[in-house]
């Protein structure tokens, strides 16, 4: 079924300040053949499709289109060579139909060429045809279903003939029975001799489709083969799950606290899709519950709700108040202390002055006071407080991201990914540090995770989010028990 | 598409018409200011081909007008005729264009902006140190005029805008045009497509350049003079830009409309006295509180969305 290699990675890599995103990835993608891309996320692989695309530039390796060396080309450029991208996000020419919106794609890159050939009208008519968009062609995108969206994508994407089509997380966002239309869509591009990569965080997702899979971890290739050779391997099986899943049991105390935080059948939409799904959870005093779910299940965007950063219907109330009619900076300063995955550090300000912007509301000597209990809950941020934030590794940029956090002295603290993309060694020591807090001071912790080994032993109570709902909550020892084969 | 196109022919064709008739029951004075709002309509339209299609906010555009009408005002007083002195006008806008937007088209974010605002100062100083050929502060008389009868320069203006409006009109709904505006709202998503983002966005300056340097040509061979309070100063650029906000972003007819609507508003309120800008002022502040998307655009997009 495979055919010619059409496009060769050799020891790619890629490294944004202190953080290694890729290293020395190798691999081939075949004419006729569909790859996945896998890997948790951070784990580099969307770093992987934009260093082959162009759209960001490799600091090493060779990427080989037919032989040719395409590594450091601008992307428009690697376009024409016959290279596409289906975008995860779109974002499409909104006064333009349908129609146009996949003629442009088949325009040439001229800038005398004003009228639009015929053949080109004809040829765009027959590519959003072809995708299923037939019935709507003459519709302004904003009228459309986000299914019909992705299909324009996909038509644009594969309007001008490309030899190798790069696939960001195909199916997220869809029904399942829109994912069997789009299966079919992308097993059509593969019998037409295409090389397919689809880049997805979990492998159950591409299983079904790919004759080949690479799983990614922190940068690296850590496994090739099968889909079903890829779920069995341990190494695989590790980083996704964490391997052997251990509990702590905790003290019921926690049980008996006050309710701090009340999430009652919250709802969130971006345009046409549905985020969150009437989920409520509830979270006592000095507790630590954890959600957990994959790339994709609303956990950041629940996150996003409760600190007041998306719109959203239903009720959250904290320590009794209706967190709605407040701004994000009063939900702050009320006590809710938010980390984000993406860590929002000040990244030309130095480690020092993220930790003081975080205590800016607390008097000079408590302020020293906190201070001096991050350092020595962290105390590579003391030996590195000149350094600019953004020159620190990855696993230190979380330190200070909690380091930050923990200066606003939260009543409630929300980790939200701390474990992506870092190293076991990295997880260990912030899994010493939280376990420290609980401990130390009077806490609440929200925790999102994929990483479930990381969340469990810190948790009093866990909650499985899945598309948007809450599907399971129980405690850690029932998680093991239940939850843990079946999750990957 | 087709229908909206049509309806937009015939509107404009019945506006043309009507617009030549008015010399027929204006005054002179009051053609004299519809003369110039029709030249700063031009203005307005080339900047909106950046902003709109493009997405570069260009606070400098009379950096390039200036360009234009000074280059065209020096060569007339060395004895060359009006034409060659347009053409050459817009030519130097054009490289001065290119010179600016090559570099400055590199930078991200607000830079380009700036990079635009202090080319303008930089004229401005240039034109005042060199007031031997230049006029410096007080600006100089330009010895060629187009024509002294009121009547005919109203319509040379009318004309200019006229064909100015049915090019910049064409190529922004042309298949250069639909690229342009790819790059401009998604540049990441264009280059992926295979579109050079940064060849279109220069060429677009070229565009901008040689229309706006032209319409600075024509408006100092309409007043005879050229003088930096008129053609470079940072406040007419504020005003392009309000005109072309307010008339509508992404449309190009709506700057010129803005445009006219702006020095049409200033004169009727000219018996405010000092007040009259201020007033101007807060009707298009208002304009673009409310209705972001321009008077023109606000229209079009009611009739999109039934």
């Amino acid at each position: 079924m495979s055919g010619d290699i059409r496009l060769q990675v050799s020891g790619l890599g890629k490294r944004f300040g202190g953080v290694i995103a890729v290293k020395n990835m190798s691999f081939d993608l075949r004419a006729g053949e569909i790859t996945g891309l896998i890997g948790p996320n951070g784990s580099g692989k969307s770093t992987v499709m934009s260093l082959i695309m162009g759209l960001t530039r490799a600091n090493a390796g060779a990427i080989k289109l037919d032989g040719v060396d395409i590594a450091g080309w601008p992307a428009h450029r690697i376009a024409r060579s016959g290279v596409s991208i289906v975008f995860q996000h779109s974002r499409p020419l909104q006064r333009q139909t349908v129609l146009e919106n996949v003629k442009l794609a088949l325009l040439p890159d001229s800038l005398v060429r004003l009228v639009t050939e015929a053949s080109a009208a004809e040829r765009a008519r027959a590519i959003a045809e072809r995708v299923g968009l037939g019935g709507v062609l003459h519709r302004h995108p904003w009228t459309l279903p986000f299914a019909d969206l992705r299909r324009m994508e996909l038509a644009k994407a594969v309007a001008r003939d490309p030899k190798v089509v790069l696939i960001d997380e195909p199916f997220a966002g869809l029904t399942s029975a829109e994912i069997k239309v789009f299966s079919d869509l992308i097993r059509t591009l593969r019998d037409e001799g295409r090389a397919v990569l689809l880049v997805d965080h979990s492998v159950k997702s591409v299983a079904a489709l790919a004759d080949r899979v690479i799983a990614m971890y922190l940068g690296e290739r850590i496994a090739e083969g099968s889909a079903d050779e890829v779920m069995q391997n341990e190494t695989v099986r590790r980083v996704y799950i964490g391997g052997k899943i251990e509990t702590v049991e905790r003290k019921a105390a926690a049980a008996e606290g006050a309710t701090l935080l009340d999430i009652d059948a919250v709802e969130v939409l971006y345009g046409k899709a549905k985020a969150l799904d009437g989920v409520s959870l509830r979270v006592q005093q000095d507790e630590f519950v954890s959600i957990v779910g994959l790339n994709g299940a609303g956990k950041t965007t629940l996150f996003n709700a409760i600190s007041g950063l998306v719109p959203y219907r239903g009720a959250i109330r904290f320590d009794g108040r209706d967190l709605r009619s407040l701004t994000a900076a009063a939900i702050a300063r009320a006590g809710v202390v938010h980390c984000p995955e993406t860590r929002e550090l000040f990244g030309h300000m130095s480690v020092r002055e993220n930790l003081d912007l975080g205590g800016g509301h607390l008097s000079n000597a408590e302020r020293q006071r906190q201070l001096a209990w991050v350092f020595d809950l962290f105390p590579i941020l003391e030996q590195r407080q000149t350094q600019a934030a953004r020159t620190l590794s990855g696993g230190e940029q979380q330190m200070l991201t909690l380091g930050r956090a923990l200066m606003m002295q939260p009543k409630l603290l929300i980790l939200d990914e701390p474990t992506l993309g870092l190293a076991p060694v990295i997880l260990g020591q912030l899994s010493k540090a939280i376990e420290r807090l609980r401990g130390e001071r009077s806490l609440t912790l929200l925790l999102a995770e994929q990483n479930v080994t990381f969340a469990l032993p810190h948790s009093d109570r866990v909650y499985v989010l899945d598309h948007g709902r809450i599907t399971w909550q129980g405690d850690p020892a029932r998680f093991a028990r239940e939850m843990s084969t079946g999750y990957l | 598409m087709a229908v909206l196109r049509l309806r937009i022919v015939w509107i404009g064709a019945a506006v043309i018409l009507i617009a030549a008739l008015l010399p027929f029951w204006l005054s002179a004075y009051l053609l004299g200011i519809l003369t110039a709002a029709y030249y700063f309509g031009v203005f307005a339209m080339a900047w909106d081909l950046l902003f709109g299609f493009a997405g570069e906010v260009n606070f400098g555009p009379t950096f390039l007008i200036g360009l234009g009408a000074y280059t065209a005002a020096i060569l007339n007083t060395f004895g060359l005729p009006i034409p060659v002195c347009v053409i050459a006008a817009a030519f130097a806008a054009v490289v001065g264009g290119i010179l600016l937007a090559v570099p400055a088209l590199r930078l991200r974010g607000p830079y380009f902006g700036l990079v635009t605002l202090v080319a303008v100062l930089l004229l401005q100083n240039f034109i005042v140190i060199f007031a031997g050929i230049t006029g410096g502060e007080i600006g100089m008389t330009v010895p060629d005029v187009l024509s002294i009868d009121a009547n005919v320069n109203y319509w040379y203006a009318l004309a200019f805008l006229a064909l100015c409006a049915v090019l910049l009109f064409g190529l922004s709904r042309s298949a250069v045009g639909l690229i342009l505006q790819a790059s401009g709202q998604d540049a990441v998503g264009a280059s992926a497509l295979g579109f050079n983002v940064t060849k279109h966005k220069i060429a677009a300056f070229c565009v901008s350049a040689l229309f706006s340097g032209t319409a600075g040509a024509m408006l100092i061979f309409y007043m005879g003079t050229a003088s930096i309070d008129t053609v470079v100063d940072v406040a007419i650029a504020v005003q392009i830009i309000i005109a072309a906000v307010l008339g509508g972003r992404r449309t190009i007819l709506g700057a010129a409309l803005g445009a006219v609507f702006l020095i049409v508003a200033n004169e009727f309120l000219r018996p405010l006295g000092q007040l009259n800008t201020f007033v101007v002022a807060a009707v298009a502040l208002a304009v673009i509180l409310f209705f972001p998307e321009g008077l023109l655009g606000y229209a079009l997009h009611r009739g999109e969305r039934e």
